[in-house]
Formats: structure tokens, C-alpha cells, sequence
């Protein structure tokens, strides 16, 4: 499956708390309600910005350090985030986007511009630059977290196969 | 003929806990020995294992819940999802640690529930401080956790681990906050991701487990899975009466493969102080001192045990804290609650000014107990300065030990704590 929308790009270390508070984790369960405050503090209007038509999060290195918050995935998914793209992530994150079922991409992000429209197959491991003109190279995912993944997350896994069915 | 090489900490618990043999970079299924969830993530758990349609845990005794990180509830959504944690224990059989009883992170140790050699995760980053005590612990999120609860499995990338070893000789003044704190410095927020670090090296061995967990709990914000020490004989006389379990204690082999090593000269380090808005942003207490503060905070899964309290009523005995702090504890667990009472460092602290608030996170994490007011500054002995962290991304967090944070309220300013201990303690 292809998909194709517009990158808004961020710097490096973005952590949990940037992309979803502390003080939300509790107000609410309703991720679609939390989803509004995603990336907040920095920048107010991501959720206005993506939302509308989906988007992808470009970001630089060690996307999603701190917290195990697994809301941070959740509402950037809620947001209508379709994946993000970032030079690296941070461990739990990047279990966390997996496991909820957020597609996350290792590549150069220097090869991306904020607006730029980006189209994403991750079953052929094709990431086009589409106002670039340029393929951007990436690793694929391992085949457990790629089998998760296409499973709609570790969840749907249990659900469908009663318990882990990789190894 | 190759030689079959040595095994780190980590190499040797996941073998262990996977039946296979294991080396950094395999992917395995391991057993798991606890799942611990919080008030902020179980409510997830829970609704992961019913999207799962599993309705028991894999074995109740080796399941626990924790209401601490915004307990007692301040809001009506929070009390809803205390409920539904109580809840799911009578369901389960799992432990429910309710309002009152601490920190998970000190908790789960504490109880006993986990011994040295075991393979444990929780729905918390900060579950890589049991590492102090030789298990592999490791924070996972509320879907993993669930999978853990369901199954007493997990899927793991067996870590490449790297060394850190201090050399030397901790200084009067200095504690093992600032040693993690100059390592946070020197390899940055993401200098061990996917890694797990095993501390080494004399320091080490001088120090108590409560402030060995310092350190274990903040390998997380150098981007570690996991924070690896070995069991000595402390660490087994800590053990003494807790849990039902005999430990295993695992050494690495002299011969295991380090993927890197650092090696910190102790007598070097002073007292260091991270500035906002990220633990990285490390300096000596020198470049800080002066800066004027408006909160002081003692308390969490870092600094929140009893001889973090001992070490900051030791400074502020008989003096009072300045008028225009406020200085908030919270003690880590009922137990050292009841511990510091006895040894008379909570009415030393209490009479110097400070507000005590329940044991548990306290306002670590910016849900209630103290969030500050937009442009102050608050120094903390906490393990995160994220803007935002205390519930106000207005106000700046600096983080330090307890005898940085205990000095800088007595002034008012970020104060080099070293004056109290001249010529040692
Ligand atoms: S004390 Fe702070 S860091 Fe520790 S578990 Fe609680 S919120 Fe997290």
C-alpha cells in the first residue's frame, strides 16, 4: 500500500513529552480527545496542520526519547499521522509504534523538507520524494516488528494467533 | 577453532530466560519473570489484553499494578482509572499497590518481587533501575506490558552492552547522582541507545543499593534499555527477608564483548547540575551556582530513598529553607516514609520548611503536587527536566542531587552543596 502525503519536519530529540504531555496522559482514555494536543509544545498547530489529510513526521535523531507513554504513538496516529520518518529513534518508541501499529521509517531525513510531498510503501521499502524527485534509501524492518506491523500491531497479533506466533 | 566468546550480564539473563544462546543482536522470546504496570499506563494494558480477549494474567503472583504517578487522584478521570486498575486486581489476583504506598520503581524492589538474575518489564521507562540489583529490567508500554501479563512472554533484541566503569574515589559533597549525571553529559541523551550499560569500577562497589538505583534508574535518559550491576555481598544482604525467591546472581565473563567502554574518573567528578530542558545539558555545579530557584523538589524513583532524605535533612538540620522557596518531599515508598520518621529526617526536614506530600511520584511527572508557575526555576532530584515535565512548560527544571537541591533551598540559589561536607562526613 502506498501512501502519499505532506512531510512536516522537526529537529532531533524529540521526546515523549513533546508529543504528548504528561499532564493529558491522565486526563483522558479518549485518544481521539488527546490526539489534539500532539506535538503541542512544539508546535501548536500540528494537529490543524496534519489532520485534515494526513501527514508524515520527519524528525531527526532519537525521535520519541523519554517516557514509555505508549499514548505518544497513539495520538500522533489519532492525528492522523500516517508514519514517522526520522534518522533514529528511541528504543521504547520505537517498540511502542510497532506494537499500536504507527509506521516508523529509519532513513536520512536530510533529504526531506518540511512540506514536502513524500509517497511511502513499506512492504516494498520504496519512500519517494515527490517535490524532490529523489528515492530516499531505508533499511527494512525486521521480520518480527515487520509481521506485527502487518498484523495491525501486537494486539491484533494475540488476537489473531491466541498468543506470539514469531520467533 | 573459534573461540566461543564471553557473555555480558545481559547476554547471560536473556540465554537464561530464552533457552537459547544468546548474543547481542538476536532476537528472542523470553520468559519473563514480573510485569509491573502504573496508574498512567496499566489503563492501556488493561484495554490491550481485552482487545486481546484474554482475561487472565499469566500468573497473578507475578503481576503488579502501582497508583503512584498521580495518586491521591486530583481529578475525576484520574479516579476513574484508579477504579479500573482496583478493579482489574480483584479480577486477576495481581498485587495492587494503591494511593499511598510509593513509586513503583521502589516498590516493586522493595517487595521483593524481583531478585538478582531476573528478566522483568514494566509499563514505565524508568524500570531500568532494579539493574542496581543484577535484573535485567527494562520499561516496555502499555501493549508490550499487556502481551507480558498475557503470555509471562516477550519478544527482546538481545542488547550490545556498553562498559562504563568509575575509577577513582567519590568526593565529600559528591554523590551518585552527579556521577550519572557527568556520564549523561559526556555521551548525551542517545549515547547508549539499544544498549544495555553495565557499571564496573571501585565507586561502584563503595556505594549502597539505594544509591546504586540512582544510577540504574537514569541509564534510561542516556537512551539504555538497560542499567546492569552485579550482586555483591550488599547487594545480597539488602535481600535478606525480601521476597520468596532465592537470587541468581549474574556476573559477566571476564572475557565478554563490549560493544564500547568509557571509563570516568571519580576524584574528578564535583557536583553536577542538569539544566533545562534536557538531562544532557549538563555543567558543573560552578557554571549554575546563583541561579536563583523559586522550588526545590527531593523525591522520585531516583532520589527519593532513605538516604537521599538522610543526606538532605543532614544539610538542613536546624536551618530553615529560604522565604521564598518552596521545598516539596516525597518519599519513595510508605516504608521509607515510615523509616525517615523514625530516624527523625522527616521532622528535620518538616521543621525547616518543607511540605511532605504523599509517597509516590509526587509532582515528578506534573499531574498535581506542585507544578510550577510560569518562569520559575525548580531544582530537582528528579531524572527529567523535559519542558513541561512538572505540568508547566513555562517553568525551568534543573536537576541535581538531594545535597545540591538541599543547599540551593537553604540560599535560594543553585548552591554548590560541598560546604557542608568540608573535610568529609
Ligand atoms: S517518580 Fe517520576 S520518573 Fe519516577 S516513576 Fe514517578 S513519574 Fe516516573
Amino acid at each position: 500500500m502506498t501512501i502519499t502525503a505532506k512531510a512536516f519536519k522537526y529537529g532531533d530529540d524529540i521526546n515523549t513529552d513533546y508529543i504528548i504531555s504528561g499532564k493529558y496522559k491522565f486526563k483522558s482514555a479518549d485518544m481521539e480527545a488527546m490526539a489534539v494536543h500532539a506535538m503541542e509544545d512544539l508546535d501548536p498547530d500540528y494537529y490543524s496542520k496534519v489532520s485534515p489529510e494526513g501527514g508524515f513526521l520527519v524528525a531527526g535523531t532519537n525521535f520519541g526519547m523519554g517516557s514509555s507513554r505508549e499514548q505518544a504513538p497513539l495520538v500522533l496516529i489519532h492525528s492522523n499521522t500516517k508514519a514517522v520518518l526520522a534518522k533514529s529513534f528511541a528504543r521504547i518508541f520505537y517498540r511502542n509504534a510497532i506494537n499500536t501499529g504507527l509506521p516508523v521509517v529509519e532513513c536520512d531525513t536530510d533529504l526531506i523538507e518540511d512540506g514536502d510531498e513524500l509517497s511511502l510503501d513499506l512492504e516494498a521499502g520504496v519512500l519517494k520524494n515527490l517535490t524532490q524527485d529523489t528515492e530516499i534509501p531505508f533499511a527494512p524492518l525486521p521480520p518480527v516488528m515487520a509481521q506485527l506491523l502487518a498484523d495491525g500491531g501486537l494486539a491484533a497479533h494475540f488476537r489473531k494467533y491466541g498468543g506470539f506466533a514469531v520467533k | 577453532m573459534v573461540p566461543i566468546p564471553g557473555k555480558t550480564i545481559a547476554e547471560k539473563i536473556f540465554s537464561a530466560h530464552s533457552g537459547t544462546d544468546a548474543y547481542a543482536g538476536d532476537i528472542v522470546v523470553a520468559d519473563v519473570d514480573f510485569v509491573m504496570g502504573q496508574d498512567g499506563t496499566t489503563p492501556l494494558a488493561i484495554r490491550a489484553l481485552e482487545s486481546m480477549g484474554v482475561e487472565k494474567v499469566f500468573d497473578p503472583a507475578k503481576v503488579a499494578v502501582v497508583m503512584d504517578h498521580s495518586s491521591p487522584s486530583p481529578i475525576e478521570g484520574v479516579s476513574a482509572l484508579h477504579t479500573i486498575m482496583r478493579e482489574f486486581g480483584k479480577r486477576t489476583g495481581a498485587t495492587v499497590y494503591d494511593v499511598g504506598c510509593g513509586v513503583c520503581h521502589q516498590l516493586i524492589p522493595e517487595a521483593g518481587h524481583v531478585v538478582p538474575g531476573d528478566l522483568m518489564v514494566g509499563c514505565d521507562s524508568h524500570t531500568c533501575t532494579y539493574g542496581a540489583v543484577n535484573v535485567f529490567s527494562t520499561g516496555v508500554g502499555s501493549t508490550d506490558g499487556a502481551a507480558a501479563m498475557a503470555s509471562g512472554k516477550l519478544w527482546f533484541k538481545v542488547p550490545d552492552t556498553m562498559k562504563v566503569t568509575y575509577t577513582g574515589e567519590l568526593q565529600p559533597g559528591v554523590f551518585s547522582k552527579d556521577l550519572i549525571l557527568a556520564l549523561a553529559g559526556r555521551i548525551g541523551a542517545d549515547g547508549a541507545t539499544y544498549m544495555a550499560l553495565e557499571f564496573h569500577g571501585p565507586v561502584i562497589d563503595e556505594l549502597s543499593v539505594d544509591a546504586r538505583m540512582t544510577i540504574s534508574n537514569m541509564a534510561i535518559e542516556v537512551g539504555a534499555k538497560a542499567g546492569l550491576m552485579k550482586a555483591d555481598e550488599k547487594t545480597l544482604a539488602w535481600y535478606e527477608g525480601r521476597g520468596d525467591r532465592a537470587p541468581v546472581p549474574v556476573d559477566p565473563d571476564a572475557d565478554a564483548v563490549y560493544a564500547q567502554e568509557i571509563v570516568l574518573d571519580a576524584s574528578a567528578i564535583g557536583p553536577q547540575v542538569a539544566k533545562p530542558h534536557a538531562v544532557d545539558n549538563v555543567s558543573p555545579i560552578e557554571e549554575v551556582a546563583g541561579t536563583p530557584i523559586a522550588q526545590g523538589f527531593i523525591g522520585t524513583c531516583t532520589n527519593g530513598r532513605l538516604e537521599d532524605l538522610k543526606i538532605a535533612a543532614n544539610i538542613l538540620r536546624g536551618r530553615k529553607v529560604h522565604p521564598d522557596v518552596r521545598l516539596i518531599v516525597a518519599p519513595a515508598s510508605k516504608q521509607i516514609l515510615l523509616d525517615a520518621m523514625e530516624a527523625g529526617y522527616i521532622r528535620d526536614l518538616v521543621e525547616a520548611g518543607a511540605a511532605l506530600v504523599t509517597p509516590g511520584c509526587g509532582p515528578c511527572v506534573g499531574t498535581h503536587n506542585g507544578v510550577p508557575s510560569d518562569g520559575e526555576n525548580v531544582i530537582s532530584t528528579a531524572n527529567r527536566n523535559f519542558k513541561g515535565r512538572m505540568g508547566n512548560s513555562n517553568a525551568f527544571i534543573y536537576l541535581g542531587s538531594p545535597a545540591t537541591v538541599g543547599a540551593s533551598v537553604i540560599e535560594g540559589v543553585i548552591t554548590d552543596p560541598r560546604k557542608y561536607f568540608k573535610g568529609g562526613e
